[in-house]
């Protein structure tokens, strides 16, 4: 009969702890978001309701609710998707597919490596200079945007960038020997097996800027606003802003108002990133290799 | 006999390395031409030059000329049609992660071709010609790279065919596949030779005497010994290297 030595029993207990020690690690670490969201929900339990998520803000930001302030989010979050994911995505594939291994290029990914490691204070006032005076778009959704999305283009550029270095070389020469273009390879086989790292991405930056207060706070962001934003030209409120405002800013807010805004706010992101995951789900179970 | 390909003082280098130096090689219509030659002797660059893969490769410098059909190959500014010309099967069995069908009419759809009707016919042709018919034609919708290895590997040759080459080049398309489908493949190899060109490089040195119309022997990046086979396997040879590597007694 075989019997296992001490040193192979050993070596089993030893593994055993190892993986306890990690799954303890893992439980640690999922513990604070567990904690943030039940204790938000704690807090502001008493203002949740319909007419919290539906009202404008009245007497001051005390009552009523923070309806412009979701609408506002909403729209920066869009528009700086729709300008920075496209951009962000073309440099990436110009980085991965076609650009040189030169000093030119090395000094680009440099440079938005440094990109991505700039202060948002620092991002704001850029805006403010570039995107609100000296392209006149003045304090706008329009400028606040454009800043978020210059906030968040190294991150799309990097994730996408992995994730198309992931796809193996030999598909690409799978491509190319049966006669597909450069282009084609790319537009058939090299992207299509990158979206769920494209997603990764995007996720990312659709929490960071729904997050985001300083960037926005020189470029487009109102403390209070009578009214809904008409068009981009116009500024806005935003949820980030808005819970930054009555915690510190206004005196008589309820105590539950500012819990009930960031768990709202969270919710919000929580949300956009389940969408990303089922789809990223869905394109891992499409094509696998 | 009508040259197909003509290989003018070609030189290869990746960087400062050179891989093939001053080669000459003319390659016949309708023959079978196999290459053989020890690891690293610039058998597969001879074949990426062929069908300028080498293009994709950022060190990669290539000199001299080639001509297929008369015409030198590097003139084109764009390679993309050359390589529909030209079909390559890589060593390493490579199915893309789409379904078998898609991956045989991949090079047609590519070209242009929508027509499901035609498509169908590729598929299937090339399947059968790649001797994978059979295994595949009830799971046609479902993912390439779930196959065997072996199975890849004749889905990569369907592939190369699916673009109706004028020259096939084979580079060691047997190393993931069983003997008796090796077989297979072989007598497809020689029914195509009625309409292709082809140029196989390979280890397996039987191989190149069953199939080959010429064999050349490759070492250091030139070309040591070209002839009929039966003078290359007859010892007629003018390099006393190629007899021994022939005969295994090689290094």
């Amino acid at each position: 009969m075989f019997r296992p030595s001490t040193f192979l029993i050993d070596k089993e207990i030893r593994q055993k702890k190892f993986a306890n020690l990690l799954s303890t690690i893992t439980f640690f670490l999922f513990l604070p978001a567990l904690i943030i969201i039940f204790w938000l929900f704690i807090k502001g339990y008493p203002a949740l309701s319909w007419s919290f998520l539906l009202d404008d803000p009245s007497s001051g930001m005390t009552k009523g609710g923070i309806f412009p302030t979701i609408v506002g989010t909403f729209w920066l979050v869009i528009i700086s998707v729709i300008v920075s994911c496209p951009l962000g995505v073309l440099a990436a594939i110009y980085l991965s597919e076609y650009a040189p291994d030169n000093k030119m290029t090395r000094l680009i990914r440099l440079a938005i490596l440094n990109l991505a490691g700039v202060p948002s204070i620092v991002h704001a006032l850029f805006g403010l200079g570039a995107f609100v005076l000296f392209m006149n778009m003045g304090t706008s959704i329009l400028a606040a945007s454009f800043t978020l999305a210059v906030m968040n283009l190294p991150v799309i550029i990097t994730s996408t960038l992995e994730s198309l270095k992931a796809v193996p070389h030999s598909f690409r020469e799978a491509a190319w020997n049966v006669g597909a273009s450069k282009l084609q390879t790319i537009r058939y086989i090299v992207l299509p097996n990158s979206y769920p790292g494209i997603l990764t991405g995007l996720v990312f930056s659709v929490g960071r800027s729904a997050g985001e207060t300083a960037a926005i706070l020189f470029t487009g962001v109102a403390f209070y606003l009578p009214f809904l934003p008409q068009s981009v030209f116009d500024q806005c409120m935003a949820l980030s802003m808005h819970l930054f405002t009555i915690s510190t800013q206004v005196v008589g807010v309820p105590e539950s108002y500012p819990f009930a805004t960031a768990l709202v706010l969270i919710m919000l992101i929580l949300s956009v990133n389940s969408v990303a995951v089922v789809l990223r789900t869905y394109f891992r179970t499409k094509r696998k290799w | 006999m009508k040259k197909k390909i003509q290989v003018k003082d070609l030189t290869v280098s990746y960087g400062q390395q050179d891989v093939i130096q001053n080669l000459n090689l003319d390659i016949y219509q309708n023959e079978v031409l196999a290459i053989i030659g020890p690891a690293n002797s610039g058998k597969s660059s001879l074949l990426r030059s062929l069908n300028r893969m080498t293009d994709f490769i950022p060190n990669a410098k290539v000199t001299g000329t080639i001509l297929l059909d008369g015409e030198n190959i590097y003139d084109d500014e764009d390679s993309t049609f050359l390589r529909r010309r030209i079909g390559m099967v890589s060593p390493l069995p490579v199915g893309l992660p789409m379904t078998i069908k898609e991956n045989v009419t991949f090079a047609p759809r590519m070209a242009g071709c929508n027509d499901e009707k035609e498509l169908d016919s590729i598929m299937e042709d090339c399947l059968k010609k790649a001797a994978l018919w059979d295994e595949v034609k009830d799971r046609l919708h479902t993912l390439a790279t779930k196959l065997s290895g072996g199975q890849q590997q004749r889905l990569t040759i369907a592939r190369a065919l699916s673009h109706h080459p004028e020259v096939l080049c084979l580079d060691e398309f047997s190393i993931a596949i069983d003997p008796v489908t090796t077989m297979k493949i072989e007598a497809v190899l020689h029914e195509l030779k009625k309409n292709l060109t082809i140029i196989m490089v390979t280890n397996v040195i039987s191989q190149a005497k069953r199939l080959g119309d010429r064999t050349a022997m490759m070492l250091n990046g030139k070309i040591l010994d070209l002839d009929v086979n039966e003078r290359i396997f007859g010892d007629q040879v003018n390099d006393s290297r190629t007899k021994d590597y022939i005969h295994g007694v090689f290094g």
